[in-house]
């Protein structure tokens, strides 16, 4: 350090220095000045918008579900309820080695593989302090069981649920429906605002149908959360004020059907583990009394996700389709069913009278045509007039009634009933069938030799064969509409709302449609005295099914071709396929005077309609006036 | 006449007995009362942002002894030490960055950290201080202002650490060792012609660097300029401290209250993001005064800087009282979103070790040249 230097100016420094320091002070106090203000910016000027922003950061609005609404039959026998379940949840940030506590939980045979692989799945995107269900419906059993070694699985819970329960199980499943947990589909049809705490929704019948009434609408309640989403506990004034803006659910609004449980489950029971359908309807307002569609399935599998992959793909699966609606969706050829309603146009335009005869030699052929259309009876009927040809179903008279009328007034009359249209009944998935026509068979199809309507086609749409289809609720309605004289109803299941808090009950008026309207009201005593005769004169094909009955009923048999045979052949019951048998068909409606009920029964593959379906009439109907009675 | 008549020349008699006590331990007792002042609201504001754990306020209170023991032994080293000592402390600095650098420890994904056994600790801390002692060692018996050559040497004084930590890549303290040189350089006396010249340079050079800088760079300024369009991303941090400060209003929340921290909405807050926590408990009112008591600490330095001893003394207290402002500044100004994100903590407040020791060291070396200053002027 022994360098040459100039010879210091201290005092030239010093009063350097000095300046530089009073312009260092001055950029502190520029500085300090600019972040006082951005301060007040922040905490005075703008102190409304971070206060609310901190707000918003640290409550959370959580959705609260709506209890579903009960649906009664119409005597009060509840048939969809929410009843608590006990489910396992297991938290994630609680327990210390998952897969042991899973390996614990299935050696005490409370979880098994799948339930297992489900949890893994249900777990990604859950944060680790959120329950992930593990199972689902824990029986009493189960429920001791996991109590006695609750111990050992810390972080393990067991919550409360409500979930959809149908106490008459598999009963009535056709009308009711199910619920089932949302998917990606679902999401499109549903305002999510709304199903935002909501887990399940109708899937099919009258949960689909009433989704909206039957959901309710969701509360709401605020939630103080941190950062991560995680609940806290609020301290002192701010609980109260959470609870101040809570806002309750408001349920679902309850249901009552039609539906009569009682004679449901007499229907389900007459039907056995046969496929096929029964509808009853209350013939002066279109009341749905019993709607029964087998094989069924229990829709209790469906609320709460109690059911493995492997049981869904056997319903879905299932030959004997248990989840299809037969009677909504199902459509079959009318068969003989259709006669009466022929008849009945016959007479109003004048093509035959009561008195008029035909032999029947048991065939028929359109003039200067060697084709046989053969009667049921190969011997034949003889002479038949109108009323013994629906007593006895004789085929040949209504080939050449067909004949007479031409398909244009056939179609005319049969539309009026409602034939080839929904009836409009309030569950989802209803086909309209078909009532052909020249103009439908122009449309249908695209070759034009085919779209010409040929007589032969005429011919067996006299016995509801061809292309004549129809579903059994159809079959049902027109038989009601046979009943009254003409008088239509809408078929309907929901007859009235019940608020679940106040009681009070909405009754919706039935709903009455345009009337099938006659020239000659006696008509209908023509055809009315000999489907009367059907059931009530020895030779009547449904003399077997109201023998030793203490009411009289009208009614028609009926079977619908699966297979047709040959020219020449036969058709032995006994030699064919049981899956390519006739279905049996039966309407009938009672009592005789000022009707109340109409009736129809399909069997599958049942054969012959007296013998196969008449019987389940007859069960169905003495259950209706046992009831009837009390 | 540079000292009218100062009460350190009165009669012994003349002083309180507290006075005496802090004169014998070479203490500077306004100094001592701000700090305290400030490293005990900093435990309050930190109980707080914490989570209530009175371990953590326990472990910072350990590190404010461990500081003030520093800050004694270093207020009894006589100023000619010191500036003795500043060269080789340099030299020694600079070979613990190489070594960092070659064999450094790893921490949170940069190496910063030498592990020399029994203790670990940055050499960045001590670049802090060696630094300005270094350049102000340099001026010392230099003719002030300092000349081109002068000026040459003090920015290889200063550029060379800085660009080893920045390598670490630590580039906040780098910065702000930087800052440290060029305020001693600018306190020096440099003619404003250079300081023009240089800000003109620095002003021209801003589009040039904006084309050299990388992708993640370029964001990062980018989200600083607006915050808004990545709240989940990198303008979480600022979004959620403006919204704790705002939230705070003139009064704030309460201690304890801060539902920012308190729910964690509030990242790093008990330690960078401290005086958003500070604003949304105490509101504007506890903000200004913790602010007025760090400008006390500031004006306190200057005064001691200007009644100097020596050259080096008055640059290196002068620098060290404007980078404590600097530290200052550039956490409130990046907390209350003036500023980039830039991991600076909030001095003697925030919670974290090394770097409340370097500061009380350098408070030390302030009370050193205040109470060992000769009666008389040279």
């Amino acid at each position: 350090m022994l360098r040459q230097e100039p010879i210091k100016d201290t005092w030239a420094e010093q009063r350097l220095f000095n300046n530089r320091v009073i312009w260092a002070l001055a950029g502190m106090l520029l500085l300090s000045g600019l972040l006082t203000n951005r301060l007040i910016h922040l905490q005075v000027v703008e102190y409304q918008r971070y206060a609310d922003l901190s707000h918003g950061n640290r409550v959370r609005i959580q959705p609260l579900a709506p209890t579903r609404g009960i649906i009664f039959d119409r005597n009060g026998v509840v048939m969809a309820e929410n009843l608590p379940v006990y489910q396992m949840a297991l938290i994630a940030e609680q327990v210390s080695d998952i897969e042991r506590t899973l390996d614990r939980l299935m050696e005490l045979d409370l979880i098994d593989d799948e339930q297992r692989e489900r949890f893994f799945r249900a777990r990604r995107g859950k944060r680790s302090f959120e329950a992930v269900p593990l199972r689902y419906r824990l029986n009493d059993e189960e429920l001791a069981r996991f109590s006695v070694h609750r111990h050992e699985f810390p972080g393990v819970d067991i919550q409360a649920a409500l979930v959809r329960s149908y106490p008459l199980g598999s009963s009535a499943v056709h009308v009711l429906g199910y619920v089932g947990a949302i998917s990606e589909f679902d999401l499109k049809r549903i305002a999510t605002s709304r199903y935002a705490a909501t887990s399940h929704i109708g899937k099919t019948g009258i949960e689909r149908q009433y989704e909206d009434q039957l959901h309710g609408e969701p509360g709401n309640r605020q939630l103080l959360v941190n950062a991560q989403g995680r609940e806290m506990d609020p301290k002192g004034g701010a609980s109260e004020e959470l609870f101040r803006n809570r806002k309750e659910p408001v349920p679902g609004s309850d249901l009552i059907l039609s539906l009569d449980s009682r004679l449901q489950i007499a229907a389900e029971k007459a039907l056995g583990d046969r496929r096929g359908t029964v509808v009853a309807i209350d013939v002066n307002n279109g009341d749905i009394l019993a709607l029964v569609s087998q094989p069924g399935f229990d829709p209790n599998l469906f609320s709460a996700g109690g059911m493995s992959n492997e049981e869904y793909f056997a319903l879905q699966n299932n030959a004997d389709k248990p989840m299809f609606d037969r009677v909504l969706s199902g459509t079959y050829p009318p068969g003989s069913i259709v006669k009466p309603f022929l008849a009945l146009a016959g007479l109003e335009y004048h093509a035959v009278t009561p008195g008029q005869s035909v032999l029947c030699e048991g065939y028929y052929s359109i003039p200067g045509n060697e084709h046989r259309y053969r009667d049921w009876k190969k011997e034949g009927h003889g002479i038949t007039d109108l009323h013994d040809a629906i007593a006895e179903s004789c085929d040949v008279y209504f080939y050449m009634l067909a004949m007479e009328l031409g398909i244009d007034r056939i179609h005319a009359m049969l539309a009026d009933f409602g034939f080839g249209k929904i009836t409009g009944v309030d569950l989802p998935g209803e086909k309209k069938g078909l009532m052909p026509s020249r103009e439908w068979k122009k449309g249908a199809f695209s070759r034009r030799s085919e779209q010409i309507w040929f007589p032969g086609e005429t011919v067996i749409t006299g016995i509801g064969q061809g292309y004549m289809l129809a579903t059994p609720l159809q079959l049902t309605h027109f038989t009601a509409t046979m009943a009254t004289r003409g008088k239509r109803f809408k078929p309907r299941l929901v007859t009235a709302f019940r608020d679940p808090l106040s009681g009070e009950i909405t009754e919706i008026p039935p709903q009455e449609l345009a009337p099938v309207e006659l020239a000659n009201d006696r008509h209908w005593d023509e055809i009315h005295k000999a489907m009367a005769a059907v059931m009530n004169t020895p030779r009547g094909t449904g003399w077997a099914a109201a023998l030793g009955g203490e009411y009289k009923m009208a009614g028609k048999t009926g079977s619908a071709q699966v297979f047709s045979i040959g020219q020449e052949e036969e058709y032995e019951e006994e030699e064919i396929d049981e899956r390519l048998r006739d279905h049996a068909l039966f309407i009938a409606f009672t009592p005789l005077e000022n009707p109340q009920i109409a009736i129809s029964v399909l069997v599958e593959n049942g054969g012959s309609g007296g013998r196969a379906a008449g019987p389940v009439v007859r069960q169905v109907l003495d259950a209706w006036y046992r009831e009837q009675k009390q | 006449m540079i000292f009218s008549e100062g009460e350190q020349f009165r009669p012994n008699r003349a002083m309180s007995f507290a006075g005496r006590t802090l004169r014998k331990l070479c203490i500077d007792g306004p100094l001592l009362t701000a700090l305290l002042l400030l490293a005990g609201a900093g435990l309050f504001v930190l109980y707080s942002a914490g989570g209530q754990q009175s371990d953590l306020v326990f472990r910072q209170l350990v590190r404010i002894g461990v500081a003030l023991a520093a800050l004694l032994l270093v207020a009894q080293i006589p100023p000619k030490y010191l500036r003795m000592w500043s060269p080789w402390l340099y030299l020694a600095g600079m070979i613990m960055l190489v070594l960092v650098l070659v064999t450094g420890a790893t921490g949170k994904g940069a190496q910063r950290w030498l592990d020399l056994g029994l203790i670990r600790f940055q050499p960045a801390e001590i670049m802090k201080l060696a630094v300005p002692m270094m350049a102000a060692w340099m001026l010392h018996d230099r003719r002030l202002p300092p000349g081109a050559r002068d000026l040459a040497k003090l920015l290889v004084i200063v550029l060379l650490p800085t660009i080893l930590i920045a390598r670490q890549p630590d580039l906040g303290t780098a910065l702000l060792i930087c800052a440290s040189g060029i305020l001693l350089i600018l306190l020096a006396g440099l003619s404003f012609r250079f300081i023009l010249l240089a800000g003109g340079l620095a002003m021209g050079a801003l589009p040039i660097l904006w084309h050299f800088m990388r992708d993640y760079q370029k964001q990062r300024v980018w989200t600083f300029l607006n915050p808004e369009t990545d709240p989940l991303g990198s303008g979480y941090h600022i979004i959620q401290s403006k919204i704790a400060i705002g939230s705070g209003g003139v009064f704030g929340k309460g201690w304890l209250n801060g539902s920012q921290a308190h729910l964690e909405f509030l990242p790093e807050r008990s330690t960078d993001f401290i005086f958003a926590v500070l604003g949304e408990e105490f509101g504007l009112l506890g903000l200004l005064s913790i602010l007025v008591a760090y400008l006390f600490v500031v004006g306190r330095g200057l005064y001691i800087a200007v009644h100097g001893q020596d050259t080096y003394c008055r640059l290196l207290a002068g620098s060290i009282s404007l980078t404590f402002f600097i530290y200052v500044f550039v956490n409130t100004g990046m907390v209350t979103g003036l500023l980039p994100v830039v991991g600076v903590p909030l001095p003697l407040v925030s919670y974290g070790g090394t770097s409340m020791v370097t500061l009380m060291v350098g408070f030390g070396m302030l009370m050193s040249f205040q109470t060992h200053r000769k009666l008389l002027p040279t």
